[in-house]
């Protein structure tokens, strides 16, 4: 019997699984498709070239790949869990300041972060070269480059993973869970070890597992940074570049093999049973610091975490008022002014970059923001066969490289295609909107998903014993209320999408140019001064984002991570 | 306001079956309950009646219309959910108006019924707060007060007092009927409180393991309950199983296995409850008909044993006197004063008036 309920969840469905299918799996297939053909006949050439000696570069960038991710995601956890103890259980002056810089990273897109790391403990970096000068050394002390770049950049801007989920961890905890364990005779040091951390584990595993999957897929890092150093992520990039398409397409696979081998590998842990807390949490309390030495200690503390996590940015804010050829060879900079802004407000040419990221990242988060709440609210309310396998496909755009989805764009609509309604859509302005588009539908779902779970169903039972019918129900109650989660989603994918660099760079024209593509032509060009400008305006239009869905919406942009 | 007729209802949730074959009729006004233990399928068969879920088998019909397929929000019934079911982001006024706007009510009478319905449920002084604003018991009458402006045919409430604490509970318990009678609304009530049961309703189904297992007024269902799991559910008794001996005349009599003594029980209806020849048999006995005394009783169903235990609970003292090995027998009396307790270890006689004895089937489908 077809009732009322299940020709509802149709409904709801085919719009879903269409865009699913059409801008997720077919591309997914056509890279596949790609990476089994040699010269036009299907072989699995490419694969033993791959894993053979005829290419050993890509063995090398793989091993070195995993390699530095498993570096990132011990460093970062080094960082972001203490951190997160210091802020989250200790209490002293200036705690509540120091803990909202600490995701301060968040608001740096990928591509300005490296910048600013760049020129700040880079081989003419403002660090070492103040080193330098203060202690008249003969040479710069450090430079950062290749692996130690990379890995500082990853420790820099994916330690909040760790920060975040130990601190909602640890405010999840019971205290009482604690006190009894100190009330059963255990001393502080058991407690932690036998007690907290046990609890902590699942939060840790689950970054740990989001890092390892964020640095395969960094991109920024290495192509400013890496040097000769090769990283798989990389090698996607250069293999196009060279118009070896099917080379291209094998490591996307192999790359995309690794990525969503981890993803599965979080999504069984995840549902494994895990230690939620039996009764309603409340809310942590936090031991007062007298003794003032330790106070003293932590207060230090904070501000040096401060100044170490906001330097990148001071950094990025000189370097924009840097005007074009004052800081050629010299070690400071000349001059400073406001000419890079000037410029950028009042030259076409060079606000172009800015127009078409507002359009495009607009574009891409109102089509999130609708799909996203659809998508989640099928997969969240509606039982219907093969939701486990929706779920995954939902998730896919999450686990795959940015550089993956750039490429999967390119193989599936560089010819024309029932998707693209019969137009080749590689070279033109409509290709990058998707492509964000696909990337930031996983950001939506997931934190509708969280707050879809959280409302219980006599809601909208309730509404509709009162006679509303379903479309109403769903725009005055569940529309309503679920608003927080979609809406800190899409910020989330807004943030991201002004940022974005390793897809646009595969996949920009002269005309859709977005601001990341425009700084990396402007550091190609040596004016710094210009491209950290528009970096600026990329964190300007993040904070202004985030600001005003704090300030109208309660969205907290840390839930959002 | 409407009857409700259930009938041959079967209700299976994959390979389990939540309700078995329910055959029921409430009637017009009447303040009807389901009453079982969790997942007895008194819930469930509250959702189809509401139109949430649709019975596998059977039909559902208000009046005389067949309800059975048709969805919850052409059913015209007010439902009250265990949680309140509130919407967090309106207020007072925009939860209980949310029913009229869906019918397109003009703005004045939506206004207009609104304030009266919260008038009736003393709650006018808030109709601008928010609801997180209110207590447990104020968010109750809120979701009371939403489900009967409405004007619903039937108004349905799923254990809605579950969440109060047990002072509140009493005096929701008042309101919801003093507001039924009021109103004169065919309400249908689920609850695992058999409290509530006795105190509110008309009448009562007893439900166990997906079967109705009886259906009656409260003084029916606490006297005369027709098998061992209702006479346990609902109320306290003593209950052991006995074996048939001489089943003629004015008194029967049973045989005990564990007091090794025969029972003898007045031939009524009051006191055997229908059976089969082949039904494993008990006897219950509340334990204020028991009778507790130091003195040697003379007669039948007398016993010698010695006080256990002494349960003062202030209204009245429970004394649990052990028999034998297998059997300890509970007595109620009213408090009467310290003076009137039993001592602990004091050899006393227990009698069961055969009057108050019960004899009941072991319920089937029991599992």
């Amino acid at each position: 019997m077809l009732n009322a309920e299940k020709r509802k969840t149709i409904y709801l469905l085919i719009p879903v699984i269409l865009i699913l299918a059409g801008y997720v799996l077919y591309p997914s297939i056509s890279t596949l498709i790609e990476s089994l053909k040699q010269n036009g006949a299907f072989s699995l050439g490419n694969y033993t070239d791959f894993f053979g000696p005829k290419a050993a570069a890509n063995m090398e960038a793989l091993w070195h790949s995993v390699y530095i991710s498993i570096l990132s995601v011990l460093l970062s956890a080094l960082i972001g869990v203490p951190l997160a103890y210091i802020f989250n259980r200790y209490d002293f002056p200036g705690r509540q300041f120091f803990s909202n810089i600490a995701i301060m990273p968040i608001v740096l897109p990928s591509l300005v972060g490296v910048m600013a790391f760049m020129f700040l403990y880079g081989e003419v970096g403002l660090v070492p070269n103040l080193i330098k000068d203060l202690f008249n050394l003969s040479e710069v002390p450090f430079q950062i480059g290749g692996v130690s770049g990379i890995l500082i950049v990853h420790a820099y801007t994916m330690y909040p993973y760790f920060y975040m989920t130990t601190s909602s961890a640890l405010n999840n905890i019971d205290p009482s869970l604690e006190e009894a364990a100190y009330n059963l005779g255990s001393s502080k040091f058991k407690v932690f070890w036998k007690v907290t951390f046990p609890l902590l584990t699942p939060g840790l595993v689950a970054a740990s597992l989001l890092v390892f999957m964020v640095s395969m897929a960094s991109f920024s890092a290495p192509f400013l940074l890496a040097g000769g150093y090769r990283v798989l992520s990389l090698q996607i990039y250069f293999s196009k570049m060279n118009g070896d398409m099917e080379m291209a397409a094998t490591q996307s696979v192999i790359l995309s093999f690794v990525s969503i081998a981890f993803l599965l590998f979080m999504r069984w842990y995840q549902s494994r049973k895990d230690y939620r807390m039996a009764g309603k949490g409340i809310g942590s309390h936090r031991s007062e610091v007298n003794n003032p030495v330790l106070k003293a200690v932590m207060v230090t503390l904070g501000i040096l975490a401060m100044i170490i996590l906001l330097l990148p940015h001071v950094t990025l804010l000189v370097l924009s008022l840097v005007p074009e050829g004052a800081w050629t060879w010299q070690t400071y900079p000349q001059a400073l002014s406001f000419e890079n802004f000037r410029l950028l407000f009042e030259d076409p040419n060079i606000w172009d970059p800015v127009r078409n990221s507002l359009i495009m990242t607009t574009l891409a988060c109102i089509g999130v923001f609708i799909f996203g709440m659809i998508t989640s609210y099928a997969l969240v309310k509606r039982s219907f066969i093969g939701k486990n396998l929706l779920d995954i496909l939902v998730m896919i755009p999450w686990a795959l490289p940015a550089t993956v989805v750039g490429m999967n764009m390119i193989l599936a609509f560089n010819k024309p295609s029932v998707f693209s309604f019969g137009e080749v859509l590689v070279g033109t302005f409509w290709i990058l909107p998707l492509a964000y588009f696909i990337r930031f539908i996983p950001l939506v779902v997931r934190s509708t998903n969280a707050v879809l779970e959280q409302m219980d169903d006599s809601l909208e039972e309730a509404a509709q014993n009162l006679g509303a019918k379903w479309f109403y129900t769903f725009r005055r109650v569940v529309i309503p209320i679920i608003l927080p989660g979609v809406l800190s989603g899409t910020l989330l994918a807004f943030v991201q999408a002004v940022g974005e660099f390793p897809t646009s760079v595969l996949l920009y024209t002269l005309d859709n140019r977005p601001i990341s593509i425009e700084i990396m032509n402007q550091l190609r060009m040596f004016n710094m001064g210009q491209a950290a400008a528009f970096g600026m305006v990329q964190v300007g239009l993040i904070v202004i984002v985030m600001f005003i869905s704090y300030r109208f919406f309660g969205v907290k942009s840390e839930n959002s991570l | 306001m409407s009857t409700v007729n259930l009938s041959g209802i079967t209700k299976q949730f994959g390979d389990v079956t939540a309700v078995k074959d329910l055959d029921l009729v409430i009637n017009e006004g009447e303040f009807f309950t389901f009453l079982g233990p969790s997942g007895c399928g008194k819930t469930t068969t509250l959702r189809m009646i509401a139109g949430f879920y649709f019975p596998t088998m059977g039909k559902v019909k208000f009046n005389d219309r067949d309800m059975t397929s048709v969805s919850p929000e052409k059913r015209n019934t007010g439902m009250v959910f265990q949680n309140y079911a509130l919407f967090p982001h309106m207020t007072v006024f925009e939860n209980v108006a949310f029913g009229l706007k869906v019918r397109k009510l003009k703005k004045p009478d939506v206004k207009r019924k609104v304030e009266d319905v919260l008038k009736k449920v003393r709650l006018e002084q808030f109709i601008d707060r928010q609801v997180s604003q209110l207590s447990g018991g104020q968010q109750q009458r809120v979701a009371l007060a939403r489900a009967l402006v409405i004007e619903p045919d039937i108004l349905l409430l799923d254990e809605p007092l579950s969440n109060l604490d047990a002072r509140l509970r009493d005096e929701m318990r008042t309101e919801i009927l003093r507001l039924q009678r009021e109103y004169d609304i065919t309400t249908i009530y689920v609850t695992h409180d058999q409290v509530e049961a006795l105190t509110m309703s008309d009448r009562i189904a007893v439900f166990n393991v997906g079967e109705c297992q009886q259906v009656g007024t409260p003084t029916e269902i606490y006297n005369k309950p027709v098998n061992d799991f209702v006479a346990e559910f609902i109320g306290e008794t003593n209950l052991f199983p006995i074996e048939r001996d001489q089943e003629e005349g004015t008194t029967f009599i049973y045989h005990s296995n564990d007091l090794n003594e025969s029972i003898y029980v007045h031939n009524s209806d009051e006191n055997v409850a229908s059976y089969k020849d082949s039904d494993q048999l008990f006897m219950s006995v509340r334990p204020e008909a028991v009778k507790v005394n130091k003195k040697p009783m003379e007669g039948v169903n007398v016993f010698s044993g010695k006080v256990d235990l002494v349960q003062f609970t202030g209204e009245s003292v429970h004394t649990f006197v052990t028999i034998n090995d297998h059997v300890t027998l509970k007595a109620t009396e009213l408090n009467r004063g310290p003076s009137t307790y039993l001592e602990e270890g004091t050899e006393v006689y227990v009698y069961l008036p055969e009057t108050q004895v019960r004899i009941i089937p072991e319920a089937k489908g029991e599992v």
